[in-house]
């Protein structure tokens, strides 16, 4: 018993305990019931397991565990450090909540292929889980790309044209960049230090100048293309077709938070913040992910589809977890990685808020959303609060994470990176606020009826699994706004303080 | 069995002789099976023996009749023929329980014991060429193994297969004439036809006769490059793939080009290398472009044929530019990826022709359109379809990521940063047409001729499966690929002038 409860032999069942649901959930496709009771068991039990790690994270001990080496610098191994222990924290908790909000949208929308949905859905958690908790470049990259293959299925679930071509472009962009530009620069990485582990500090000072660190990091920064950094971002919108929690977990937690957070490790691990700094790298990429985050916000301030505009809001969000890294300050990093937790609550929020439109009303337009808050208030509170974290505003958890970047980008006075931040909050502000305004404030339409002409129901929510969800998220990001306390010592403990 | 023993190599190659002459008096086709079967599952005995010899106890040398060479016929045995015959016997043992339903289905009832008498031939041949010392006893093998496999793939159901097979006997005699030349060229200079006598008297014939041994080089390589379907002379594979039965498109696949890859190396490294200053020749450079054309082109290819079949033929024209790339890089991480990919890509490409052959089979097409929803009917078949897929992209965790480091490895070891893009580039392309055939397999609604089928029976599952669990086995566990691969490549450059 001992030795299944050791830390090391946990990480690896963390990875197992997903995969084993992924097996035994065909076993049960004929009994919808006890096929989704294979996922929640799952879910838990992955659950319980991160948080008895994060014990012993939090006592200080730094668990690993080396399973083969591959080739010679290149080991199949798992570490848990700070971070990925957050990033475990965030995907596998709201794994849990976000089954329950998938029967409930699954079921509701009589979706077919259901069993494959949630086969590819675990698997999918387990190379996230994998990715997290990666000692070195090299499983990283090997979870990496299983999340991307796992997760492909489920953007073309529902098959027909959309789906297909939405699919080919998740598959062949992100399988591109990763193949074109991550695999070189972990090949350049490894020739030139010998090694692709994590370390603190980094393994790069001193073994390349400015110029060949300069070109390593854009390599990085473009070929990890689940960061979503434009004009490498296509893919996210492109993604939308997906069902609603493949949308909210997936694109919107798992997949993009595992972009930014490879980007974090490689900046601090790999090349190490100091070395970046003396070597001058912060302008460029100040420049490039600020542009993403204003011009996605000003692409977002134009969709009229829900779905797409939370996407592009995305793709602005996660650019701010790598202008944190291009501030170059250590707390601008703390912040990066508050933000990669929070935004992950916030977003899922908004995400299980559009399904649950779509699921009760039909909707999926902006423009047509005019006094959906009175028939569905549960649904719209969450959304308002979820937007308040896009925003930053206390009380929600967003609020630290640009609290932080802010603080850093003064202490380094890089007025780029504040005047990036300034206006990026109207523009949040401005493409939010509306929907809630919409929602709350305006007259519902008169007619009941479809545009095929059908009357549909107009009152109620939606179903209670998808109502409970989203509510659970959206308490959790205040929550995370009161009790900081776990999110903000491992981010410290990821810098070394 | 101590007398057996010392007469292993004679043995590699009478058994499957006797086991021919056996099938050839067989009066039906499950006691030719039975007869190949354990004639199948004797070989790996014999193989496995031999190459633990070679690894611990260096290089056997055998003389046939007790003939002293270099006037007898010597069987000379180091590590890489050893893991060639590894190679070709453990595949043929593999997938020979595949072959009963599968000819049964696919070949006329009477041809039945032909098809396992010509099968044992072609290994015969096979296993010849790998183990003899002696150039011209290579060439009787190879055409041993030639003549075989043209009744091997004439005996395919459509009667294009004659017209295929024809166009392979035209081509294949050329090569097997142009290689005999070769030979006859270096005859004529060194007076001896024994590989390790050649090595050492060819020095000397280069000082006197350089014309001679540089036109004996040129005939030799393109003989050899027939055969082994070197871009631009591939022309007779696509069709031979495509027309032959299934089985022995895998089998093909597998063992008959790499046999003749074997060949190639044997007298580039061992014999030419060792003589003369070879990379004072722009030998390598041309190899090089010619892989480069293959990965390219052949690829391109791929992505545009509608027939299974021919698609992936199309893919083992570009494969086996990956490995003669590796051979033209001639530095020991180049090669080790070159030569670790001869089994790699054998072994996935086995996988992948089994699974063709389990859909045929079940009633299928191997036209793409017929494909669509095979994976939904035949999950299991498709599953290792997938896999071996995955592997000839290069994904990480499957064999075919290990091939790709090793020669990316190689590649900038040679001083070019940008081949290292190109061999990335290449499974770009390689993402398209897998990726085609996935998408169909898996998330288009089944074809109604398929509606009734299911996995094949476990006789056809299984070695189906196993080659694609060898593909992932391999993709980590690489002690055992590139333990050996390395072994060889080390003696091959070793022994350079």
């Amino acid at each position: 018993m001992n030795a299944l409860t050791s830390p090391e032999s946990l990480i690896v069942l963390a990875v197992l305990v997903p995969l084993t649901g992924a097996l035994l959930i065909p076993l049960f496709r004929a009994r919808p019931n006890l096929r989704e009771a294979v996922t929640l068991i799952a879910a838990v039990v992955l659950f319980l397991v991160v948080l008895k790690l994060l014990n012993t994270e939090l006592g200080g001990a730094r668990p690993e565990v080396k399973l083969i080496e591959v080739a010679p610098g290149l080991d199949l191994a798992f570490r848990v450090e700070p971070l990925g222990m957050l990033f475990a924290l965030v995907a596998s908790s709201l794994w849990i909540v976000n089954s329950v909000y998938s029967i409930g949208y699954m079921r509701g929308n009589n979706e077919p292929r259901q069993t494959g949905f949630y086969i590819c859905f675990a698997v999918a958690l387990a190379s996230t889980i994998g990715l997290a908790f990666a000692k070195n470049l090299f499983t990283l990259f090997l979870f990496y790309e299983a999340l991307t293959l796992s997760t492909y299925p489920l953007v073309a679930h529902r098959r027909d044209a959309d789906a297909l071509r939405g699919g080919r472009i998740y598959l062949l962009l992100l399988l591109g960049t990763s193949l074109l530009l991550f695999l070189p620069a972990i090949i350049a990485t490894w020739f030139l230090a010998g090694t692709l582990d994590f370390t603190p500090g980094g393994i790069l000072a001193g073994k390349a100048g400015a110029p060949m660190i300069g070109f390593l990091l854009a390599l990085y920064i473009f070929g990890i293309g689940k960061a979503a950094v434009m004009p490498l971002h296509f893919w996210l919108p492109a993604a939308m077709v997906a069902p609603t929690p493949v949308s909210a977990l997936l694109h919107a937690v798992a997949v993009v938070k595992a972009g930014v957070f490879t980007i974090l490790k490689v900046a601090t691990l790999i090349f190490g913040i100091e070395t970046l700094s003396e070597l001058g790298q912060s302008t460029w990429l100040t420049a490039v992910a600020g542009a993403t985050i204003v011009v996605a916000s000003v692409v977002a301030l134009r969709q009229d589809n829900l779905k797409r505009r939370l996407a592009y809001s995305t793709v602005s969000q996660l650019s701010y977890v790598i202008l944190g890294v291009a501030i170059l300050a250590p707390i601008s990093v703390v912040g990066a990685a508050m933000h990669l937790a929070a935004h992950a609550f916030s977003k899922i929020t908004l995400f299980f808020a559009a399904g649950s439109i779509y699921t009760a009303a039909h909707l999926s337009e902006v423009s047509r959303l005019d006094g959906i808050g009175r028939r569905m208030p549960w649904t719209m509170t969450a959304f308002a609060i979820g937007a308040l974290g896009m925003i930053g505003l206390p009380p929600t958890a967003g609020f630290f994470g640009k609290w932080f970047m802010l603080t850093g980008a003064m202490e380094t006075a890089n007025w780029l990176a504040v005047g990036v931040m300034a206006i990026s909050t109207l523009l949040n502000a401005g493409y939010f606020l509306p929907i809630v305004y919409r929602a709350f404030f305006c007259e519902p339409p008169a007619i009941g009826h479809s545009h095929d002409g059908n009357p549909r129901e107009t009152q109620g929510e939606a179903p209670w699994p998808i109502v409970a969800a989203l509510t659970v998220t959206a308490t959790a990001s205040v929550a995370l706004f009161i009790f900081p306390e776990i999110a903000f010592t491992l981010s410290k403990m990821m810098i070394g303080r | 069995m101590s007398a057996v023993w010392p007469h292993l190599p004679a043995l590699q190659v009478v058994v499957p002789l006797l086991g021919a002459v056996l099938a050839a008096f067989a009066r039906s086709g499950r006691t030719a099976f039975v007869i190949a079967l354990l004639v199948s599952w004797l070989m790996p005995v014999f193989a496995v023996a031999i190459l633990r010899q070679t690894l611990t106890a260096g290089a056997i040398s055998y003389h046939l009749g007790g003939w002293e060479p270099p006037w007898g016929i010597e069987y000379r045995v180091d590590v890489l023929n050893a893991y060639v015959i590894a190679l070709v016997s453990i595949v043929g043992a593999a997938i020979m329980p595949f072959a009963r339903r599968s000819i049964a289905f696919e070949i006329e009832g009477w041809r039945e014991p032909w098809f396992y008498c010509m099968y044992l031939l072609c290994l015969t041949g096979l296993l010849g060429i790998a183990i003899t010392g002696d150039a011209f006893n290579a060439f009787v093998f190879l055409e041993i193994s030639s003549l075989s496999t043209y009744v091997l793939i004439a005996l395919g159901a459509n009667r294009r297969a004659l017209l295929a097979a024809f166009q392979y006997l035209i081509v294949g005699t050329i090569g097997a004439t142009f290689y005999v030349i070769g030979i006859g060229l270096v005859y004529l200079v060194t007076g001896t036809l024994n590989v390790v006598d050649m090595a050492a008297r060819l020095g000397q014939a280069w000082l006197s006769q350089p014309q001679t041994v540089i036109a004996a080089l040129a005939f030799i390589t393109v003989g050899v490059s027939l055969k082994l379907a070197l871009f631009p002379l591939h022309s007779w594979l696509p069709n031979a793939y495509a027309y032959a039965p299934s089985w022995v498109t895998a089998f093909l696949a597998a063992t008959a080009t790499k046999v003749a890859i074997y060949l190639l190396v044997r007298f580039y490294f061992s014999v030419f290398g060792a003589a003369i200053e070879i990379g004072a020749l722009p030998i390598a450079d041309i190899i090089v472009v010619l892989s480069l054309a293959a990965m390219f082109i052949a690829s391109a290819i791929a992505t545009f044929e509608s027939d299974l079949k021919r698609m992936l033929a199309y893919s083992s024209v570009a494969q086996i530019g990956y490995i003669t790339l590796g051979i033209g890089l001639a530095n020991q991480a180049g090669l080790t990826g070159g030569l670790v990919h001869i089994v790699n890509h054998a072994l996935m490409k086995a996988a992948l022709f089994l699974s063709v052959g389990a859909i045929l089979y079940r009633g299928g097409g191997v036209r793409l359109e017929q494909l669509a929803g095979v994976g939904r009917k035949m999950p299991l078949t498709m599953a290792a379809f997938t896999i071996a897929g995955l592997g000839l992209i290069g994904v990480p965790g499957t064999s075919g990521f290990i091939s790709k480091w090793y020669l990316a490895v190689g590649a900038i070891d040679g001083g070019s940063w940008f081949l290292v893009l190109l061999i990335l580039g290449s499974s770009l392309i390689s993402i398209v047409y897998v990726g085609r055939v996935l998408e169909i397999a898996w998330l288009r609604e089944p074809a109604p001729e398929i509606a009734q089928a299911g996995d094949p029976p476990l006789s056809m599952l299984l070695p189906t499966l196993a080659l694609a669990a060898a593909t992932i086995y391999f993709g980590f566990d690489t002690e055992l690929t590139v333990g050996i691969a390395g072994e060889a490549a080390k003696s091959l450059l070793g022994g350079l002038r």
